[in-house]
Parts: C-alpha cells; structure tokens; sequence
C-alpha cells in the first residue's frame, strides 16, 4: 500500500529530473553548434566582440556569399559531392556482390577472407599513409579522383560487406530456389529478388559509405597537391593556414560542409538507426 | 569443367573487393612492416639497409614516443568511459515516456548534432569557441570560475585535456544511437516483472538493461578504442601535438617522424606499433563478436 501512495510524488520529482537532464545535455550538444551558426552570420571583425553577443546588428550573409562566389571554394564542395557520390556508388555496388557471396556461397577461404576483410577496419590509417603515397604514384593515380575514391573504398567496404552479408542471410534462400527452378541465374537472384528487399539496408550503408568519405581528412590531405583536387574539410583547413583567420567564412563553410551530411541523416534516420544497431552488434 | 566453374562463381563475386583490399591495404601493409626492418628508405641516395629490429629497440626507448604512447592510451580510455556514460544517460532520457514523440524527435536530432560534423569543422569550431577570447572564457570569467583568459589549446597542461574533452563532445552521440536501438529492443515485461518482484528504478538499470546490453557495451567500446587511437585530423587541427608535444598522440608523432622529418624508416617502425595495438584490440573484439553471435 505504502508503494501506490509515494509513486505519484516520486514519479513528478523523476520527470523534472529528466527534464533537466534533457535540456542540460540539449545546451551540451547545441550551444557549440548554435554558436557555429551565429558566426557564420556576423562580419569578421565582430567575431570576437566583447562581450560577445548572439546575433550583432551585422547580420548578414556576407560569409555565406564570400564562400559560394569564390570559384576556388565552390571547386572544393564539387569535388566532394563528386568523390563521395563515386565512393558510395561503388562501395554498393562492389560490397553487394561481396556480401552475396559471402551469404549465399560455401567455399574454401571463406573464414578467412571474412576475417581478413573484418580486420582490414582496424588497420590504422596512419599505417597505410607512409608507403601509400608512392604505391599511388606507381599506379599514376596521384592528384587524381581515384586516388581518393579507391583509397576510402579500403574504409568503406569491410562495413559494407559485413553489413549486406548479415542483410542477404536474413533473407530465406527458398527465394533463390524460386528462380533458379524458373531457370535464373545467380545475378538475376541478386540484383533483381534480393537488392530491392534489402533497399533498407543498402540505404543505410550508402548514407554511412557517403558520411565517410565526405569527411575523410588525412588522405585528401597527402594525395593530392593542387586546389582543384581538394576537398571541403581540406578547405577548411586552408583556410586556416592564410594570413589572418576568416572566422566568419570557416564557419560558413563547416555549416555548408555539414549540411549533406545533416540532410542525409534526417532524411534516412530511421533505416540508419535500425542498420546501425545491427551494425555494431553484429560488427 | 560445370564443377569447377560453379566453385569459380563466389569468387568471381568477390574479385573486385580481392583486388582493391590486397593491392591497396596488403601490399602497403607488408611494405611498411619491411620499411620497419630496414634503414635508408625511400628518399635517400644510399641503397637500404637491413638493420632488424634495431629500429623497434629505438623507438621503444625514445622518450617522446613513450609519451606520445601513454597520451594516446590515455585519451582513448577517458574518451570509451566519457563516451559510454554521455551516450548511457542520453540514450535513457530520450527514451523515456515522460515526454512526447515530437518533443523527443526534436531532442534527439539536437543530441546527434556533433555527430554530424567532420574533425575538421569539429576542430576549427572548438578553436573559435576554446579561444582566449572567445565564448568559454567569456561565460567562465562570468560566472566567476576563471578571471584571466585561459589558453585552453595553448597550454601544456590544458592541451591535452581539451582535446580530450572535444573528442568527447564529437564521439557520444555513436554511443548514443546504438544504445537507443538496444533499448528499443529490451522487452517491457522485463521491466514490469522486476517491479512486480520489487526491484527499484536503480536495481532495474543493474539488473536488466545493463546486462541487456552488455554485448553492445563491449563491442562499441572496443570500436571506439580503435578508432581512436587513430584519430589524427582532431588534434593535428586543434594543437598538432602540441605546444611542446603536450598533446602528442602515435598518429602525429608518427605523420611528424615521416613527413616532417623524412625518418621513413622509424616512422614505418611507429607506424607497426600502432597497427599491433589495433590488432591486439581488434582480435578480442572479433573473439567477442563470434561468442555474442553463437
């Protein structure tokens, strides 16, 4: 009887609790970004005003203007949508395959290719970066698109085979049966029976594909040498490098930079949500 | 003939991804491990030379690596324990009931927010922010807690720390996600039998939804170790290492040792330490993986 009576009381003093809790962990995680959006909106010179203030009276989309007029920073953004399309498209294309292979077929290796294909993710970029530099000289890809593409692939593919594996074993193989009996082949079964039921997952994976190579760093970085290679986070730093800092027009540029990203993610959160989970338990 | 055709057909599947991994990850590998065991390499006019592990010996007693070591394991744990609490207490907060599905869509989309930027902007924000005149210092000199302006990235006990803290800040909302799945997927009659049984809000936290997610925990956590004892374009942005290696970790010393100072050869050697520790980790993480799936 003493519990019915006290769990009103207790369940309003756990609700403000929550409440606070959510809005101290909101401030946590939004006040650093707000404050990204507000600079990108004021003139350089107020960046640091004292005391500083939210919104100034110079209010403008001057940064924003500055960055999509420069035919340099535009390039930049071009050449990181082209990558990252390409990345994804081929991550997909070439995981799918693996992944049906490792779903559908037993052969010899197949343990330890899959292992071997797990524990490429853990290689170190930093590890590969030394004499990676030169292996894509010899292949005369230096400075080029498929330096990049090709390089984030390494990254990008072990997720995407783990993951279109577990993907395609969920799926009853009596469907395969079904079009092998009406005289298919093996890639009728998987581009036209189990690729659009496993729409879901390929979703999730391209987002998490395109998410990686948009933001890789450290290779954009050493394998390419002139402005219309870069990509938006070396930008970014370029900019960084110049004379003075233009605070406002970095800002400007991470929120332009960040904003595929964000759009990809609140569009596909659900399915990327559902595969992540899968993703991490099943790695 | 038809047999071994039929055999050829898995691999012709997976010939792209054993072409790209082997000349792009293999290849590099091996040649890094034999760039370790050699002397002269790459840019020299002497042909190189095979020295052993005496450049393993060399770097295992260079003082600046063994800091950048303990700085790199120590921003790896404080990252795997900051970003599990962070991304635990979220995680349980947007799942309560208390608030409304709109009210919680719009929290939880605010939650994963640092999750959606690059190091690079995640580094160039936090320069603005942490600056000595920027808006931290601002709001602490306000409240009363620092009253000069504080050299968060510039300062040798500061450095390290801070970057620590912004690597918090961009890693929990990952945390944050799976733990969400996994308490979505906790069944409700658990919770309902461990009150009927008595059990109190903290005994159901200890008794059901830690150990229901226990293999979550384990296999992010060794994730999250890996990644970041990678991390490199985070602390390269915001400090470089430093200022006078306060901040180093293995990836930048070992970018420095070979693209700064031209030491090929140890900075394959560093290069091979890290990849040892990743593998060490990755080993208990596949081992983990294989006992949760059986």
């Amino acid at each position: 009887m003493n519990k019915v009576v006290t769990q009103p009381g207790s369940t309003s003093w756990v609700r403000f609790l929550v409440i606070v809790g959510l809005v101290l962990g909101a401030l946590f995680a939004g006040l650093p970004v707000l404050w990204m959006l507000v600079s990108s909106f004021k003139s350089n010179t107020e960046i640091f005003a004292y005391p500083p203030r939210l919104f100034d009276e110079s209010f403008s989309f001057q940064a924003y203007t500055a960055v999509l007029t420069d035919p340099q920073k535009v390039r930049y953004f071009v050449n990181s949508y082209l990558v990252s399309g390409l990345v994804t498209l081929c991550t997909l294309v070439v995981g799918i395959m693996a992944g049906f292979s490792f779903s559908r077929y037993n052969f010899r290796f197949k343990r330890v290719l899959n292992l071997l294909i797990i524990g490429v993710q853990s290689v170190p970029p930093i590890t590969l970066m030394i004499p990676y530099f030169g292996l894509i000289v010899a292949l005369q890809l230096y400075n080029t698109y498929w330096a990049l593409i090709l390089t984030y692939m390494v990254f990008t593919l072990p997720y995407a085979i783990i993951m279109m594996t577990g993907y395609f074993n969920t799926l009853p193989r009596e469907l395969d049966e079904a079009v092998m009996i009406d005289g298919g082949s093996s890639s009728i079964i998987l581009w036209r029976i189990l690729v659009p039921i496993s729409l879901p997952g390929i979703v999730s994976v391209g987002v998490y594909t395109f998410m990686l190579a948009w933001n890789e760093f450290l290779f954009a970085l050493t394998l390419t040498r002139t402005n219309d290679m870069r990509t938006v986070p070396i930008g970014i730093q370029l900019l960084m490098g110049q004379h003075s800092f233009e605070w406002n027009q970095m800002m400007a540029m991470s929120v332009l930079g960040s904003l595929p990203v964000l759009i990809l993610f609140l569009l596909f959160q659900r399915y990327f949500i559902a595969g992540m989970a899968v993703g991490s338990i099943k790695g | 003939m038809l047999k071994i055709r039929k055999q050829l057909v898995p691999f012709a599947y997976l010939s792209p991804t054993l072409i790209l991994l082997s000349v792009l990850s293999l290849i590099p590998i091996a040649t890094v491990f034999y760039y370790s065991l050699m002397d002269n390499v790459i840019i020299t006019n002497v042909p190189p030379q095979f020295v052993g592990l005496s450049n393993y010996q060399e770097i295992l007693s260079d003082q600046n690596f063994i800091q950048a070591f303990e700085h790199t394991i120590i921003l790896a744990l404080a990252s795997v324990i900051a970003h599990f609490i962070l991304g635990l207490a979220f995680a349980m907060l947007l799942n309560t009931k208390i608030i409304g599905p709109i009210t919680k869509a719009l929290f939880r989309v605010v939650y994963i927010l640092p999750w959606v930027f690059t190091a690079s902007i995640i580094a160039v924000l936090w320069r603005l922010l942490l600056n000595p005149n920027g808006v931290v210092n601002f709001v602490l000199s306000g409240i009363g807690v620092a009253n000069a302006p504080i050299e968060w990235l510039a300062s040798r006990q500061l450095a390290l720390p801070s970057v620590i803290f912004i690597n918090i800040w961009a890693g929990y909302p990952f945390y944050m996600v799976s733990f969400l799945a996994g308490l979505q997927g906790i069944s409700d009659d658990l919770y309902e039998a461990g009150k009927i049984d008595g059990a109190g809000t903290v005994a159901l936290f200890r008794y059901i939804t830690l150990p229901m997610l226990r293999p979550i925990i384990v296999s992010l956590a060794m994730l999250d170790f890996i990644w970041t004892t990678h991390q490199f374009t985070l602390i390269w942005m915001t400090t470089g290492g430093g200022p006078v290696r306060a901040s180093e970790v293995l990836s930048t010393f070992t970018y420095k040792l070979a693209f700064s100072s031209y030491e090929f050869s140890l900075a394959s050697t560093t290069a091979m330490v890290i990849l040892a520790l990743s593998t060490v980790v990755a080993f208990f993480y596949v081992r983990n993986q294989r006992l949760a799936n059986e």
